[in-house]
């Protein structure tokens, strides 16, 4: 027997597979202000949010498409106060729900409503584990909030899942943000180093860990494995800048991910709107299961006829399936090139240079650009300073140039 | 694979561990686990194997089940290997 082995396949490129995750993304608004926010830098532009009536038949033309994992997230999901019936029709309808939050929000009273509405699971974000570093990171005062949280959730028998953003300045602190979960009793840490898109992207040169600081966090993730065993699992997600191979990226291109983002736009993944020429359906006018398999947003990137050099002759291609489409479009320009992660594509060194900058301590950097919190008046500012998206300012080499491009 | 941990007796009285729930999935014609922002698809034996796992039924029973609903005999240690592993993998409980 080998039910081991069955996870998540690889659908054939022809016949994608069901939309087994759906990420419901109820809104952009959050009283953070995370320097990594992973809300389009332009967020502020969306002004109306899918009624509680368009999320419900979501729900429902989701689940019949053969959806099986919800995420609730945002944004902060808690500011929606439908979200008690959303999460009580998603689990009537045999949804696994989850629910991603700040912890902002979640009282005792909802927490119970929560429950009682056949809510899952609860992911816990922690900017960090040091009150000051936390204020800072999060712009405000939410170390006790999550401490009492974390208590909240315990108390009504979800599993704890605690996610912890991981950049350069807070990377040195890993003992503490690994203390503090046992301390709260999680039983799963992620660690994950933040990705460079949107506000990240933004922040990147502030963000982007060295590699002794990288190295060393890893080594200290060992030790508490070791020492800790079973009580915990921790995962830490490396920055893929560090990388000579992409990730594959949500799996594989509307192979496995479904995100409705608040004004009900669908996404192959959340970031994917910053592509620039493909027209994205959404949920008030399309059903799920057109969107899905029928509307040429999602078929866009299925399949590998879009692929150019390296990627198109490249022995790998069914690995990674070319790494992200957002990076290579942030990176390159062209969101069909290979992920300049990948040491094969011409751009790679743009990736180089990213992480080669990373090593110089901050004392000796010359000009420090201040970080750029998230924030929907800063939002509006950037989204009229530039109507092309960010990243867009790199361009492509020429068509047949071999030589790398210049930054 | 790493070699089973000390196999399920057949006295035991195995569930599907808390936090995962097991449901079939009728879009993907098959028994799945879900867990925490996951899921394992099972095939069509472990699928068989998992939804008799009540908390109730030995693991005797179950193999007894099983070999009467398909006819069949000399399942017990494809039904031990696969609750090894199942265990291991913390989606059963003995
Ligand atoms: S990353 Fe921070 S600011 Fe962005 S939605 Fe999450 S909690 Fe809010
Ligand atoms: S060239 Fe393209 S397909 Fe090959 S490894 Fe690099 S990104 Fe993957």
């Amino acid at each position: 027997m080998n039910a081991a082995s069955a996870a998540t396949g690889i659908a054939p490129a022809t016949q994608p597979g069901p939309p087994l995750w759906l990420l419901a993304e109820l809104t952009y608004r959050c009283p953070l202000h995370c320097v990594f926010c992973y809300n389009p830098v332009d967020f502020a532009r969306t002004s109306t949010e899918l009624s509680t009536g368009d999320w419900l038949r979501v729900l429902r033309e989701a689940r019949a498409a053969g959806s099986v994992q919800c995420g609730f997230s945002g944004g902060e999901p808690m500011l929606r106060d439908d979200l008690e019936e959303l999460v009580a029709e998603a689990h009537r309808l045999g949804f696994y729900t989850n629910l991603l939050t700040s912890g902002v929000g979640l009282t005792e009273a909802r927490a119970s409503a929560l429950k009682q509405a056949g809510l899952d699971h609860i992911q816990l974000s922690f900017q960090d584990s040091t009150r000051e570093l936390n204020d800072f990171l999060s712009h405000t005062k939410t170390f006790d909030l999550k401490r009492r949280t974390a208590g909240i959730i315990k108390s009504h028998g979800w599993p704890m899942v605690l996610n912890c953003v991981i950049h350069r300045l807070n990377i040195d602190y890993i003992e503490q943000i690994i203390e503090l979960a046992v301390e709260l009793g999680a039983e799963y840490l992620e660690l994950a180093n933040s990705q460079y898109y949107s506000w990240a992207e933004i922040n990147r040169d502030g963000l982007l860990p060295s590699r002794e600081q990288l190295e060393r966090a890893e080594r200290v993730t060992n030790d508490y494995r070791e020492k800790l065993g079973d009580k915990i699992r921790i995962f830490f997600v490396v920055p893929d800048y560090y990388e000579t191979r992409p990730k594959k990226c949500m799996n594989g291109w509307g192979n496995v991910f479904l995100t409705i983002t608040p004004d009900g736009t669908a996404l192959p993944c959340h970031t994917a709107k910053m592509l620039k020429g493909i027209t994205f359906p959404n949920v008030r006018d399309m059903s799920v299961q057109d969107i899905w398999y029928a509307s040429p947003g999602f078929n866009h990137f299925r399949g590998d006829s879009w692929m150019k050099d390296p990627c198109r002759n490249c022995p790998e291609k069914e690995k990674d399936l070319g790494g992200c489409r957002c990076q290579a479009f942030m990176l390159t320009g062209d969101a069909a090139n290979a992920d300049p992660v990948c040491d094969k594509s011409p751009f790679h060194p743009v990736v180089q240079d990213a992480v080669a900058y990373a090593q110089v301590p901050d004392a000796r950097r010359t000009v420090v650009k201040p970080l750029v919190f998230r924030d929907p008046k800063v939002s509006r500012q950037l989204a009229e300073a530039s109507s092309t998206p960010l990243g867009a300012h790199l361009s492509a080499p020429e068509k047949n140039s071999r030589s790398p491009p210049i930054l | 694979m790493n070699a089973p941990q000390a196999a399920i007796a057949l006295d035991a009285r195995p569930r599907v561990a808390g936090h995962f729930r097991l449901q079939w999935e009728e879009v993907q014609k098959a028994w799945v686990l879900l867990y925490p922002e996951g899921m394992v698809k099972l095939n069509g034996s472990a699928g068989e194997i998992m939804q008799r796992l009540d908390g109730e039924k030995t693991v005797q029973a179950l193999i007894d089940e099983l070999e009467s609903s398909f006819e069949t005999s000399g399942l017990t240690q494809d039904v031990l290997d696969f609750l090894a592993i199942a265990q291991r993998q913390g989606w059963v409980k003995p």
